[in-house]
């Protein structure tokens, strides 16, 4: 992009049928430097004015910046869901714990001694002992079973230990190792670690994140089609305005400059609807996770997008926007030719 | 000024449009250019403002010949000839004032340039009360000075005119041949294409007739001309 701007400023080659006489803005006591500016004031003007071109045709444009933002919204919302899905194996990955259920009919005093032996253990950071009791309590309170529950003539669930690990043994393969010392203490019955289930998110989350790749592929390939595809019309509604400028000596950069920055204009729009409705579905997913989250993480927030994906979005849409317009216009300002009759 | 070697045109398919013409029209001369519809005077026109190449023989414009003109380099030549058209071709959505300004604009002058020359292109042409106007609302011509003053802003050494009275009454086509004398006057060269004859005749100006693509005169329409 650069080097095309940069094309159309030293693009500005004085007369050639009279070039020793003076003819021509350079030779006008115009100096380089001036030209510059005078250039970037013009490229200015043309960014405006091609706003304004978007606001004379509302309906088409309207239409083109829906559609480039929804096509975005997409990949940018399963990006998001990707992100977080991470974010939460992130969390669970370094604080696994281990749970142990303890054998039937033990006494106090067993399980007190149960409760010393274990968290004496060095890989042990943290032991917290759920009594029969507890656990059908929160049992009741997380459910929602709780009427069908007293219908029991006793309590079916053991008690148990959750173990937290030091750090050192956080990592799968040594929690698992730690898991198995734990399950030859006489009181436990069993020990579960949930590692299977990491392994089995981890997997999903590889599938989704090559899905948003192949979908924001194709999103983005029929952006640039629409895009262009609107640049072109646009040309054809103004062919006789471009005539007359290559009639009157406009250069084929100068007349293509207002309807790339229309296509600019466009992709930064449509970037825009996108962070708005993107921002809208966070809300939404999350009012909808409020309940379940309650049940497993105290407050569990989605991220939406940050500061610096935000400007990812802008960029992306803002280059889509210049590309469909740019490779439109190489096609399609060429073929119109002048006529003088 | 303009000047042609042996020039011929064939259009694809096989009309062949101009055949072996030969002229030379020189600085700061004003000629007609005349022939029925389908003689080849459009094609001559666009030969010299290059939206035609000859298919044989050379065009030349002060001494460059146009077949060495890149594509690249077409639009910059294009703003040394000023150009005026049958119907006018102005830009309805815009004013009259922005409508003059365009080849300004495109050769990056600044704002205050253009207003100043926009103004005395104006003026010159006798409609600088209606700069603000939009050319829809002026009448037919009015529309074609407006033409005019948008030819000549940027000073071209050089002026084409294709049937520039093709659709007023013979007091207002005088006027506007009026406008292309005061040009020449200060010479600037000026062809018109027209098959107003009554036009000619009452003009003493070169004049080129073409027939069926073949120069049939080259001389003056009235007995004391300037001569060639």
């Amino acid at each position: 992009m650069m080097a095309y701007l940069l094309k159309t400023v030293w693009g500005c080659k004085m007369s050639i049928l009279f070039s020793s006489e003076q003819k021509g803005a350079t030779n006008r006591g115009v100096n380089p430097l001036q030209r510059f500016v005078y250039f970037w004031i013009n490229n200015l003007r043309q960014i405006v004015t091609s706003l304004g071109e978007i606001w004379r045709t509302p309906v088409a444009s309207v239409m083109t910046i829906l559609v480039m933002g929804l096509s975005l919204t997409l990949p940018a919302t399963l990006h998001i869901i990707v992100k977080n899905v991470q974010s939460i194996n992130v969390e669970w990955d370094s604080a696994s714990e281990i749970s142990l259920f303890l054998n039937e009919g033990l006494s106090e005093q067993q399980i007190a001694s149960a409760i010393r032996r274990i968290s004496a253990y060095d890989e042990v950071d943290e032991l917290r002992y759920i009594s029969k009791n507890d656990a059908i309590e929160e049992f009741k309170t997380l459910s929602g079973f709780g009427q069908a529950l007293s219908y029991l003539e006793s309590n079916p669930l053991p008690a148990s230990f959750v173990i937290t690990p030091t750090a050192r043994f956080r990592q799968a393969e040594s929690a698992k190792n730690l898991l198995l010392k734990l399950q030859k203490e006489r009181e436990v019955d069993f020990g579960k670690l949930d590692i299977d289930w990491l392994t089995r998110l981890n997997a999903i989350v590889n599938m989704l994140q090559e899905s948003v790749i192949t979908v924001a592929i194709l999103l983005l390939v029929s952006v640039v089609l629409i895009i262009g595809n609107t640049i072109r019309l646009s040309i054809i509604s103004r062919r006789e305005e471009i005539e007359v400028m290559k009639l009157v000596g406009a250069t084929e950069a100068f007349i293509q400059r207002p309807f790339v920055y229309t296509g600019l204009w466009y992709g930064l729009m449509g970037g825009f609807i996108a962070f708005i409705v993107v921002n809208f579905v966070v809300w939404w997913m999350q009012s909808a996770l409020v309940e379940i989250s309650g049940l497993y993480v105290n407050d569990f927030e989605i991220e939406g997008l940050s500061f610096a994906e935000f400007g990812w979005l802008m960029a992306i849409a803002s280059f889509l926007g210049f590309s469909g317009a740019f490779w439109s216009v190489h096609r399609h300002i060429k073929e119109i030719e002048p006529n003088i009759d | 000024m303009i000047r042609f070697e042996q020039v011929s045109k064939t259009y694809p398919g096989g009309f062949r449009a101009l055949e072996k013409v030969s002229f030379h029209l020189e600085r700061g001369e004003m000629a007609f250019l005349t022939g029925h519809s389908g003689a080849g005077k459009s094609t001559l026109l666009k030969l010299i403002s290059m939206i035609e190449r000859p298919s044989i023989g050379n065009v030349f414009i002060n001494d460059k010949n146009l077949n060495l003109i890149t594509p690249n380099q077409v639009p910059y030549a294009r703003r040394d000839i000023g150009m005026i058209f049958q119907n006018h071709r102005l830009l309805q959505e815009h004013t009259v004032f922005d409508n003059v300004a365009l080849p300004l604009v495109i050769e990056g002058y600044t704002q205050g340039e253009i207003a100043k020359r926009v103004h005395a292109a104006l003026d010159k042409v006798g409609l600088l009360d209606k700069a603000k106007c939009f050319p829809k609302i002026l009448s037919g011509g009015e529309q074609q000075r407006v033409g005019i003053a948008r030819a000549v802003v940027n000073k071209p050494p050089l002026l084409l005119a294709d049937e520039p009275t093709g659709n007023l009454d013979p007091e207002l086509s005088k006027e506007i041949i009026n406008v292309f004398e005061q040009f020449n006057d200060v010479g600037v060269s000026v062809l018109i294409a027209t098959h107003d004859l009554g036009l000619i005749a009452r003009m003493r100006y070169r004049t080129l007739s073409l027939k069926q693509g073949r120069m049939t005169n080259d001389g003056l329409s009235a007995e004391n001309g300037l001569g060639m």
